[in-house]
């Protein structure tokens, strides 16, 4: 039987959150198909295995090579290769973190495949049978629907959080199947030589799921600590828009959008953000999104849900301190 | 010893483009190019000539060739990367451009890059702001059989090898890898340099060379898509937002806040 071989990441002693989100979107074309959706598990162990077949994987490649360095795309995308000639899939589906999207492409040149980057949605077209991948183009300005031919595997990289992960059961059932890499020095050509965190204070951008958003609007740097403080009653971080960071206001590791960050929050609430198509990129994918502007035809309101059109420096304290009686009530 | 860097700068529509100008013929599936807004050449990729132009710098002795793949060239934008400071450049015209996907894209590119010759860095934007593939270099890199160092912040040129730091979210890693090496570089990267008025008119004086795939021994078979765009469209926003008006700004601001706790929002 055919298979869709998804590639599952690891983070720290876990597997990556992501790993959940790639088994979902395989079961939909699976279902589709009649395919099995198997999991590439590199660098993994047996209880990382039967965690994927928790989440719904048929089957699972365990493969183990001390060439493997954290971090470093070359030694995930030879094992990834070597699968992949082995198991012949009809689909593989990385996730675009860092490493996801450094593999995939990859992988697909490498066979001289078609890839679709980004994607928020997979389906199967009806007449081919081939993959349709639905994703952003023109900094999500407009959509596309893009249908491989018929060379596989079709490559697919899902974006962040575009499919649930199914509630973990123990009582499904899969295989692992201990895959034998022997990876060649000559397939790692980079090395990883050193990492380096950079504190930052409070939740990263990535993982938070309330956003406060600074824009242009608010003329200058000084009300970042009004964001701030309206973000840590809820746990929350502070973005900004490319022209805060561009004017020097904030440093760029702050920046949402199409040359900056993509956010996932459940709420973005945004104060003096024009809502621009490049800024839009990067949290057009935000369930809610909030918006503060004394600009009644910005295109924010276009997208928020819910919005005050109002000088940011008289309605920010309110919301702010509402939201603070609310939370603590 | 002279260092070979090649950069691949891409023509694309102004990002900044308001949405008001941006239209999609559905039937064609094509964006229309918007009136009187003219074409840019992509963010990225000035960062990447930026990059080069700093490698330039510290190993002193350097030839910079920018290439470019595309049709309907606008000279005036294109020789922008010339007038910062990049050597030569080569556009690949070619009717049969308008019909490449990303694998055909990098075919042409990489054999171009080959046709060129001894090369030990090629440098990219990490994706057009257009169709935002972010992978025709990765395709680069392995049809070469080069190192690839995706979205880097920094790049230190050592002796034979290249060190690139790339952001993570906590942070950044770095990577070591032998030249020759691909690195696509990220906006951290630095800001591109305004071109200088010397800068400009040097860049008048130069023709960019121009080829065609018929010139690196390619045929349109050589490049049949594996991936079409069966739709393009402009989606259409779902979201109705609801303004909420107090009796002033405060009060509008202490409404929403309630507002958003009743639909459990927050």
């Amino acid at each position: 039987m055919s298979e869709i071989i998804i590639f599952a990441e690891i983070d720290g002693d876990g597997l990556h959150s992501t790993a959940g989100e790639l088994i979902s979107a395989g079961k939909k074309l699976a279902a589709d198909t009649g395919n099995v959706v198997s999991a590439a598990l590199i660098g993994g162990n047996q209880d990382l295995a039967s965690q994927l077949i928790s989440l719904g994987a048929d089957k699972v490649y365990l493969a183990n090579d001390d060439a493997i360095q954290k971090g470093v795309a070359d030694a995930y995308l030879a094992a990834l290769h070597k699968i992949c000639i082995n198991a012949e899939p009809t689909v593989v589906i990385t996730s675009k973190t860092p490493i996801g999207r450094a593999v995939g492409p990859r992988l697909a040149y490498r066979l001289g495949s078609g890839i679709a980057q980004d994607c928020m949605d997979v389906s199967v077209d009806g007449d081919s049978g081939r993959v349709t991948a639905t994703r952003p183009v023109y900094g999500g300005n407009a959509m596309a629907k893009f249908t491989f031919a018929d060379k596989d595997p079709q490559v697919v990289i899902m974006r962040l959080k575009a499919f649930e992960a199914l509630e973990p059961d123990s009582s499904r059932s899969g295989e692992v199947i201990e895959f034998e890499l022997s990876l060649d020095d000559s397939d790692i050509k980079s090395k990883l030589v050193e990492t380096v965190k950079e504190e930052s204070e409070g939740v990263r951008l990535e993982d938070a799921s309330v956003i406060v958003g600074m824009g242009r609007g608010l003329g200058g740097p000084a009300p970042f600590s009004q964001l701030e403080e309206l973000a840590k009653i809820f746990n929350g971080a502070v973005g900004a828009s490319r022209a805060v960071c561009d004017a020097g206001w904030l440093d760029h590791s702050y920046q949402i959008g199409l040359t900056g960050k993509t956010v996932t929050p459940d709420v973005y609430i945004t104060v003096g953000i024009s809502g621009a198509s490049q800024h839009m990129a990067g949290c057009s994918s935000s369930k809610n999104i909030v918006a503060i502007n004394k600009d009644g035809d910005a295109n924010i309101f276009k997208e928020a849900s819910f919005g005050v059109v109002g000088d940011w420096e008289k309605v920010l304290p309110a919301f702010t301190e509402t939201a603070r009686e609310l939370l603590e009530s | 010893m002279s260092l070979n860097i090649i950069v691949c700068a891409k023509q694309v529509m102004d990002p900044e483009t308001p949405l008001s100008a941006f239209h999609v013929d559905e039937a064609a599936k094509r964006v229309l190019p918007a009136q009187g807004i003219p074409p840019v050449v992509n963010g990225f990729c000035e960062n990447a000539v930026e990059a080069a132009l700093k490698i330039k710098e510290a190993a002193g002795d350097a030839t910079i060739t920018i290439i470019s793949l595309g049709n309907n060239f606008v000279m005036d934008v294109m020789k922008k990367p010339l007038s910062m400071g990049a050597d030569q450049m080569i556009l690949i015209q070619d009717p049969a451009a308008e019909n490449l996907d990303a694998l055909g894209t990098a075919t042409v590119l990489s054999k171009a890059i080959e046709k060129i010759g001894t090369v030990d860095i090629v440098i990219c934007g990490q994706q057009a702001s257009d169709w935002d593939n972010a992978h025709v270099p990765l395709g680069i890199s392995e049809m070469l059989g080069m190192a690839c160092l995706s979205e880097a912040r920094s790049i230190d040129l050592g002796d034979g090898t290249v060190t690139v730091a790339s952001s993570r979210s906590d942070g950044y890693d770095v990577f070591e890898a032998p030249l020759p090496c691909l690195i696509t570089v990220s906006n951290e990267i630095g800001e591109p340099r305004y071109p200088t008025l010397r800068g400009i008119m040097q860049a008048s004086r130069k023709s960019p060379e121009t080829w065609t795939l018929n010139d690196l021994d390619l045929s349109e078979s050589d490049v049949s898509p594996v991936l079409t765009l069966s739709e393009l469209f402009i989606p259409a926003s779902n979201r109705q937002c609801e303004i909420i008006e107090g009796e002033d700004d405060a009060d509008s601001g202490r409404l929403l806040a309630l507002k958003l706790r009743e639909e459990k929002i927050i």
